[in-house]
């Protein structure tokens, strides 16, 4: 092919509303790809299955927007991971002080509360929680000490809403409240009005305080606020960020949808091509093999690869190229028939020029287009291939793919309970993604066969 | 080529196609399959004897009991033939023969509803289902995409051209069984219009068995249809548009003949083969089922029966499954081609 013909291609291209349109959502699903390499690391998405690492996010949160449009606000899940910290100390005694504010602006209670920090201690230093309300009021919550250490050994330590000890503490400071806060909870009653059972606006400030004899240090201070709400795409059941599962889907399923169907069209181009030039006996057998694959019930023997050999994607991925190039390969060999009479390969043939330079330097530029086009048109097959078998349960656990999301939202029956941001965006990703490439295959499409445009 | 020719080559093709496509699927869950039929054979023997207590008092030590339990095991498994490796040739000679015949065997896992473990049962038994559901839709799908294909053909460029390729292009690249997971949400749960199992309660013994499928089968039916139309649509206006460039067209253009009359009369006519063969294809596609979608909808057909047996490795079923799936597909791909040498002289002629 020319220079020339490949720029009239593109200019072609230019001009087709469609491909640039898919050209423009590939161009958003890319730089979310890279985002997502850059910015969320490796050990996080790996840790997707591990339900152990999204001990401190909360259980099936709606995403915090959903606020904006509804007139009851739902409270927040808060990780509040940076406290202000201040330390005093006179000779005997050394105070580390922890200030976590907390905006907030919600018409319902939090879920629970957790505080979690890492210190290394000697001897039991003295730990004292407390809450400063909007109102001004102050509530102490918990005045324990640590278990006693001789030696200095680093240690986590976890206070707990559900604690009865804060509950107790609480109950001792029933005075402030107008009401029987018996029977309420501890996050209800630190946040509640002094009035009424209802949550108090405004900003809290939550005070940890530590009292020890030695120097010591706090790492790792973490105060979690349990809400309804959280992130940009909320959590699933098993208190997994959604978010992180969606962004990091869309590498993987650029990598299987594109490597798979290069794969395939390369093959399928060079095996038909190759058939159709040499015609006779070697184009009957391999046609004939080309009809054995071509018959195989695809989806049915991915599972049975999947389930017998491997779930690995790259394995996955393999299979997927043994079914990918059948159709290629028989519409490239009926190109090459055609390509293979005109009269320059007739000429090339016999001035003597090599079989692979014929087929390389005469035919395949020839092939170029419609391989272009089928190309992106096999991207979206991939994709949602992928989707069905992880759908299935026959993902590779190691990697969170859209699939995956929505095999677990539907084992969990997110659909009867309503959790509609688990399964929407995975499904409305996979559908664009293959839009995106359907767009571009179809104006190559309509390069490569002008007479469908009229 | 003669006629006859060509059928006898494409139909021995065809044979050796099926064979090869048994032989990959044996060779893929037959070592699988040996060890847990050898497990039950060893299970199956122990259970019988320690209903016995006579056996086990019978022999004065441990040792020899033990010997003549394996015995016993051994003298089972090589009377089942699973001494042999599952890849010799005796005994894959013999399951491809039975399976020719259609003799599937019993099914290791799996029973019907009506509790038979012949897999010849379970499959006539989820066959009509999959028929009713799929194919109904397909027929459906190809009716409403004919006609929205034949129309945009005669209008293209045009509003209602262009808001078919739109819908086509948009709803192929969606994942029916997501589709699926949104109506069941929305018509299921939220408006409780549709069960959202497509499985009826009742059994199929009762009167209002028929009436309750129906009702069942309605939102997987819509769902396939919904997603399915919009791409034969397209694929039927292609095939027009490209017809009504060739000469003849224009021909009968320039005596005077009616656009819609080209379109409605002779171009469709000419569209015919293509259509047909894609409709040969989809409808022993639809046999299949959709795997996945039969399992959003618990739909009781042939997917699903499929992906239990690959999900407990009853390679009885899985073997008669593939079986009859790939002879329905070859047999549609034969009758593709020959209805498309029929209409189409031409193919005939060339290679």
């Amino acid at each position: 092919m020319s220079s020339e013909n490949f720029s009239e291609i593109r200019n072609q291209f230019i001009s087709n509303k469609m491909g640039m349109t898919g050209i423009g959502i590939l161009a958003v699903l890319v730089s979310i790809s890279i985002y997502s390499i850059v910015s969320v690391p490796p050990e996080t998405f790996q840790e997707w299955n591990n339900p152990g690492s999204w001990i401190l996010y909360p259980k099936s949160a709606v995403p915090s927007w959903v606020n904006y449009f509804s007139t009851e606000k739902i409270s927040e899940h808060k990780i509040l991971d940076n406290p202000s910290i201040s330390k005093d100390s006179n000779n005997e005694l050394f105070l580390n002080s922890h200030q976590f504010a907390l905006n907030f602006n919600y018409d319902t209670f939090p879920n629970d509360f957790i505080y979690i920090f890492s210190t290394k201690y000697q001897n039991a230093p003295l730990v004292e929680l407390s809450v400063l309300r909007p109102d001004g009021i102050q509530l102490d919550l918990q005045r324990t000490s640590l278990p006693f250490r001789e030696n200095d050994s680093t240690s986590e330590q976890k206070i707990f809403s559900t604690d009865y000890q804060i509950k107790k503490n609480l109950i001792l400071q029933s005075d402030f409240f107008q009401y029987n806060i018996k029977n309420k909870s501890s996050e209800e009653i630190i946040f509640s009005q002094t009035q009424s059972d209802m949550p108090l606006k405004g900003n809290y400030v939550f005070f940890l305080n530590v009292y020890s004899v030695d120097e010591l240090e706090i790492v790792d201070s973490k105060l979690v606020i349990g809400g309804k709400s959280y992130g940009v795409m909320g959590t699933d059941e098993l208190r997994r960020d959604l978010a992180i599962g969606l962004v990091w889907g869309t590498p993987l399923a650029l990598f299987i949808g594109i490597v798979v169907s290069v794969a395939s069209v390369v093959m399928g181009l060079l095996y038909g091509v190759y058939a159709g030039f040499r015609g006779k006996k070697t184009d009957e057998v391999m046609m004939r093999f080309n009809d054995v694959i071509y018959a195989l019930p695809a989806l049915p023997f991915l599972i049975i690869l999947s389930v017998t050999i491997s779930n690995s994607i790259f394995v996955l991925i393999g299979f997927l190229m043994i079914f990918g190039w059948v159709g290629i390969a028989k519409v490239s060999r009926s190109m090459s028939l055609q390509i293979k009479t005109r009269g320059y390969v007739e000429a090339a043939k016999t001035m003597g020029q090599t079989n692979s330079k014929i087929i390389f330097k005469h035919m395949l530029p020839q092939l170029l287009p419609y391989a272009f086009a089928s190309i992106a048109i096999s991207v979206p097959a991939a994709i949602t291939t992928e989707a069905g078998l992880s759908f299935l349960g026959l993902g590779d656990p190691s990697f969170p793919t859209w699939g995956q999301i929505l095999h677990d939202a539907s084992t969990f029956g997110a659909a009867a309970r309503g959790l509609w941001w688990w399964i929407l965006p995975p499904g409305i990703m996979i559908a664009v993604t293959g839009l995106a490439f359907v767009f571009i295959g179809n104006a190559l499409d309509a390069i490569a066969n002008p007479k469908l445009k009229r | 080529m003669g006629i006859k020719r060509y059928i006898a080559t494409r139909a021995i093709t065809m044979f050796a196609v099926l064979m090869i496509t048994l032989l990959i699927t044996i060779s893929l869950v037959g070592s699988n399959m040996d060890l847990i039929l050898k497990q039950g054979v060893t299970f199956q023997v122990r259970s019988e004897i320690s209903e016995n207590p006579g056996i086990a008092e019978s022999f004065a030590s441990v040792d020899e009991f033990e010997k003549y339990v394996q015995d016993q095991i051994e003298q089972k498994i090589s009377n089942l033939g699973l001494n042999e490796p599952w890849y010799s040739p005796q005994r894959i000679g013999i399951t491809m023969y039975k399976i020719l015949i259609l003799d599937f065997g019993n099914a290791t896992f799996l029973i019907s509803d009506s509790g038979s473990s012949d897999v010849k049962d379970i499959i006539l038994e989820k066959l009509p289902k999959t028929i009713l559901l799929f194919t109904s839709a397909t027929i459906i799908i190809s009716l409403i995409g004919i006609l929205l294909g034949a129309v945009s053909a005669n209008k293209v460029g045009r509003a209602i051209d262009k808001v078919t390729s739109t819908f086509a292009i948009i709803s192929s690249s969606f994942p029916v069984w997501w589709i699926g997971m949104l109506m069941i949400f929305v018509f299921a749960f939220t408006y409780q219009i549709f069960p959202a199992r497509a499985t009826p309660e009742i059994s199929s013994s009762e009167p209002g068995y028929i009436g309750a499928l129906l009702y069942h089968m309605a939102l997987p039916l819509i769902t396939i249809v919904l997603i399915g139309f919009g791409s034969w649509a397209y694929l039927v206006r292609n095939f027009m548009v490209g017809i009504t460039q060739e000469d003849f067209i224009a021909a009968k253009k320039s005596i005077g003949i009616s656009q819609k009359k080209i379109i409605f009369s002779h171009a469709i006519k000419n569209a015919a083969p293509p259509i047909i063969t894609v409709l040969a294809l989809s409808l022993s596609g639809s046999l299949g089922g959709a795997i996945i979608t039969e399992a959003v909808f618990d739909w009781p057909g042939m997917g699903r029966l499929y992906f239990e047996a690959i999900s407990v490795m009853d390679l009885p079923v899985i073997i008669a499954a593939t079986y009859i799936l790939t002879l329905f597909f070859l047999i549609s791909i034969l009758v593709a081609d020959l209805l498309y040498g029929y209409f189409d002289p031409r193919v005939r002629t060339g290679t």
